[in-house]
């Protein structure tokens, strides 16, 4: 079995409103390996979430998918019914949500919501599924999990039922999680602590980790590789050094002006912040979603649709006219690199 | 809302964006005009009310008028021997043209169902806003009375009482709307209590406002939506309980044209002349329909996130 | 949850008692109940003896009080007409109503929720609209017209179904139609505004990413949780429906607790009237008590709190 677990290749989500077509996702292609962390990172709106929903084919009714590839594994799950999907979902891949204290149903155990899912997937016995929930709520470090398993989620806090939630997705062995902001909703000190346990849980059972935050400081602690969303396209994508240290894009520049990092931010300068609002992805657009706001923009920006090319290093591209060496001069120039 | 162009940096020109939106009461207006059962519900009820006021005009006969000569004679529109227009619904077993009866039973509905709206009503909304607006001890009376009202069973007690009290339109009124005020005081309490909270009615308060004042500036205007719709549902209520009561014999007297009772008084002829019940009943159905879509129709314009 | 209970139970019994003041003191609406009783041609004398006989001149709270006290021992006093106790007459009578309460109940409900659930699966499609046309239909029809054009059509015209009396349950198949249909508007719709609101909650959305099966979503984790309104509605509105079935019960010549009150208001039998009243408010205040505890039952953060 080949180490990539999940291969998108210009994936797009258009969704029918009020005021025409949305095109929520356009032409976004990314991949996640073994044992790899991607965070993918954007303001709301961006598409983010809903690049995961694709992923797991679980998009209201209303929208459209497309793609060239979507390959789970090597398995085309493009062609895949929803038999299929529904075999595959909660089984090799996983999703954990960002609402802990909705997502879990409170007219059942944590017990029984862990063991259904196991059940449904592999033909294991009740003792069996028990024994593996307990396995796991100890793993996420959740302690007395025997007695945890007969209470109902409004007995737990919000921490305790992302913990919770993180072991339901691992009860059957997924090859791939994706987390949407699994920590926004928390407090600022469980966040870490749940970061920590997502990257060692992903470690100890070598699994593709897909990280979708709109928290920069989050996205430095654990990723390995950055896609950095912007207007239903992904600007920036590389490891998470290089996406950090030379930040090529303009927007990627700009975030990180906006946002202090400990050690790098300089202290005496005022944090910067990028005018002008995000464009509406409602019917045609062709040109540079970013260009109304960037303040390198040209003429040729908004002509057309902007490919994404290549920087420096390998693995490492961008989606921008100007090359790469430009860039890097913008980026000293603004000390975010 | 962005007014005026927008510029980027290089000096490129984006175009206007300017929202132009409709005011609060047009969009209201809008809203009324285009929801298809508040405007049908409204235009028959609208009918039956200017048909109710109009009954000694435009009757072709009196309701009472008995011509047995011309008893049971069936609508136009049945294939028989002794149909005419002058008698276009028919006549029933003593001879009274159906037209009229049904025309003037409007009247009947309409009185006793608008009357006891109104009793019931103001004994409700006086009840359910005292509870929601005070609290404490007066939400716990009132909330006791309204769950010993919702312990008795309203035909019954109903016809209990207008057998042993007499039963003449007055007291059929009464009875109906000393019974029929619950759904009233429920759901005043409850919007009270919501709009109770808000920022304004605490600062009105906070400014030493009269209680008075508060309830009637303040708090009536933001369940004036809830009352009216609650209003429309206890109104269909007692008018079908009238026609129960009728139909039962312990409504409305004979001969008065109720039309509950003329669906009594037709059951017996049902098996060879079953207009005598199809179109009172069909009359009923109608109003209370009609009744029904304008109240709905009123909650989805006023308050759409109340829709069930 | 106990403690809840506790406090429901009290608030009935008081609810209870407060109703059995009203009803007994409906007796003295007509008048002087001696009077009525004795009947136009009494002499003074004869009103006088009936009014000893009856009880009719001890002061009021004490004849409440017997009144009371003998009803909670059993004796809801004589029937006037009958010569029989009246406990003994309702209690023949009401395995009747019973049967036709329940029957109906199971057919309002039969409709109504899979209506309900499939209206909101599939929302402003066809069966989305006929499931609220059939509501709005349904409450604008009037339950003893509906039962007559039944009769006609069923009975009469196409001679399916006997049209009276209580003796096999073809009896019962048009009467409870035409009574369990009035539950059926409110319901469907609780249901489905119910369901809708839970099919796009967030832990629905947790079970479709487990890859659990469509059927399974929808009934143990939808279905389960918007179903507990409806539990309470149902049960109240079974309560609006018996006191409802006087009308289907005389329209059918049902020999029921409906029919029998109807029967001793037309014969102006006190102590019957007043004792049905009596029973079945303390039916619905019992049903009212179950639907509370039902519905806190089945909500865990209630139950276990």
């Amino acid at each position: 079995m080949s180490d990539r677990i999940l291969e998108v290749e210009n994936l797009t989500v258009d969704i029918p409103v009020g005021g025409g077509m949305l095109h929520a996702v356009q032409g976004i292609s990314f991949h996640v390996d073994r044992g790899e962390t991607l965070c993918i990172v954007g303001e709301s709106g961006c598409g983010k979430s809903l690049t995961s929903l694709a992923v797991m084919d679980l998009l209201p009714s209303k929208a459209f998918r497309g793609a060239n590839v979507l390959n789970l594994a090597d398995e085309d799950m493009l062609s895949a019914d929803e038999r299929r999907m529904s075999d595959i979902r909660g089984n090799t891949m996983g999703m954990i949500f960002q609402e802990p204290m909705t997502s879990l149903n409170p007219a059942y155990t944590i017990g029984n919501q862990m063991e259904e899912g196991i059940k449904r997937h592999k033909n294991v016995s009740t003792a069996e599924a028990r024994e593996r929930a307990i396995y796991l709520l100890e793993k996420v470090g959740i302690t007395g999990a025997a007695s945890r398993l007969s209470q109902y989620p409004h007995q737990l806090s919000g921490g305790l039922r992302q913990r919770v939630m993180i072991a339901m997705t691992l009860m059957c062995g997924p090859n791939l999680i994706i987390a949407d902001e699994p920590t926004t909703a928390l407090d600022v000190t469980i966040q870490a602590q749940i970061l920590l346990l997502l990257a060692e849980l992903q470690r100890e059972f070598d699994m593709g980790l897909i990280l979708i935050t709109h928290d920069l400081g989050v996205v430095a602690r654990i990723a390995d590789r950055v896609a950095v969303m912007y207007a239903g396209q992904i600007v920036e994508q590389g490891t998470a050094e290089q996406v950090f240290n030379r930040p090529t894009h303009p927007y990627t520049q700009g975030l990180l002006e906006c946002i202090p990092i400990p050690g790098k931010t300089d202290r005496s300068k005022p944090l910067g912040s990028i005018p002008g609002i995000v464009p509406s992805l409602i019917g045609k657009f062709s040109a540079c979603h970013f260009a109304e706001r960037c303040p390198y923009a040209m003429d040729e920006c908004v002509a057309e649709n902007i490919d994404m090319q290549g920087a420096a290093e390998a693995g490492h591209e961008y989606r921008c006219l100007l090359d790469n060496e430009t860039c890097d001069a913008n980026a000293r120039k603004k000390g975010v690199a | 809302m962005t007014d005026g162009s927008i510029k980027s940096r290089t000096g490129v020109h984006i175009e206007d964006r300017i929202i132009d939106e409709p005011s609060p009461g047009e969009r209201a207006r809008k809203r009324m005009f285009s929801h298809v059962g508040f405007m049908i519900g409204g235009f028959v009820l609208l009918v039956i009310i200017a048909l109710a006021f109009l009954a000694p005009l435009i009757s072709p006969h009196d309701p009472l008028d008995q011509q047995l000569a011309r008893k049971l004679i069936p609508p136009i529109w049945h294939d028989h021997l002794k149909v005419t227009w002058a008698h276009p619904l028919g006549t029933d077993q003593f001879g009274r043209d159906y037209l009229s009866r049904l025309i003037h039973g409007s009247q009947i509905s309409l009185l006793i169902g608008f009357s006891a709206m109104l009793i019931s009503g103001v004994i409700g909304t006086a009840l359910g806003v005292a509870a929601g607006y005070f609290g404490g001890r007066v939400d716990m009376v009132v909330n006791f009375l309204i769950t010993t009202r919702l312990s008795m069973p309203v035909i019954l007690v109903a016809l209990a009482v207008v057998s042993l009290v007499g039963n003449s339109l007055t007291i059929v009124i009464w009875v109906l709307g000393l019974l029929i005020w619950d759904r009233f005081a429920v759901v005043m309490r409850s919007t009270t209590q919501q709009v109770r909270n808000l920022d304004y009615v605490v600062a009105a308060q906070a400014i030493g406002c009269s209680v008075p004042r508060i309830i009637f500036t303040e708090i009536m205007p933001n369940i004036v939506n809830n009352l009216i719709v609650v209003a429309t549902i206890e109104m269909a209520h007692a008018i079908i309980l009238e026609a129960a009561l009728s139909f039962l014999g312990l409504g409305v007297q004979p001969p008065a044209p109720s039309w509950g009772l003329m669906i009594a008084e037709g059951k017996n002829h049902m098996l060879f002349d079953p207009w005598l019940i199809g179109i009172p009943g069909t009359a009923l159905f109608i109003l209370i329909l009609a009744i029904n879509l304008l109240g709905d129709g009123i909650r989805d314009v006023t308050a759409p996130e109340n829709r069930n | 949850m106990l403690i809840y209970a506790v406090k429901r139970l009290s608030v009935a019994i008081l609810v209870a008692l407060t109703v059995s003041l009203l009803t007994f003191s409906m007796i003295y609406l007509s008048g002087d109940p001696a009077m009525a009783l004795a009947g136009e041609a009494a002499t003074q004398a004869d009103i006088e003896n009936i009014r000893r006989v009856y009880g009719y001149d001890q002061p009021i709270y004490v004849q409440y009080f017997d009144w009371l006290g003998n009803a909670l021992k059993g004796n809801l006093g004589q029937s006037h007409y009958l010569n029989s106790p009246v406990s003994e007459v309702i209690f023949t009578r009401l395995p009747v109503t019973m049967i036709l309460g329940a029957s109906a109940l199971s057919f309002g409900l039969l409709l109504a929720i899979p209506l309900g659930v499939l209206a909101a699966m599939r929302p402003n499609t066809l069966i989305d609209r006929f499931a609220l046309g059939l509501a709005v239909i349904g409450q604008a029809l009037p339950s003893f017209w509906f039962a007559l054009i039944m009769i006609f059509f069923f009975g009469v015209a196409l001679r399916w179904l006997p049209i009276t009396g209580s003796d096999s349950w073809l009896n019962f198949v048009m009467p409870s139609i035409a009574l369990g249909y009035y539950i059926t508007p409110a319901v469907m719709r609780l249901t489905r505004a119910g369901m809708i609101e839970v099919l796009s909650s967030d832990y629905i959305r947790t079970a479709r990413a487990k890859g659990l099966r469509p059927s399974i979503v929808l009934f143990k984790h939808a279905l389960r949780n918007a179903i507990i309104p409806v539990v309470s509605l149902a049960a109240v509105q079974f309560g609006f429906m018996l006191g409802g079935s006087i009308v289907i019960e005389t329209i059918f010549a049902i020999n029921g607790l409906g029919q029998l009150a109807w029967e001793s208001i037309l014969r102006a039998d006190l102590p019957m009237m007043q004792a049905i009243v009596l029973v079945l408010s303390c039916f619905y205040i019992i049903l009212t008590l179950v639907a509370d505890i039902l519905n806190a039952f089945l909500d865990p953060r209630i139950r276990v709190s």
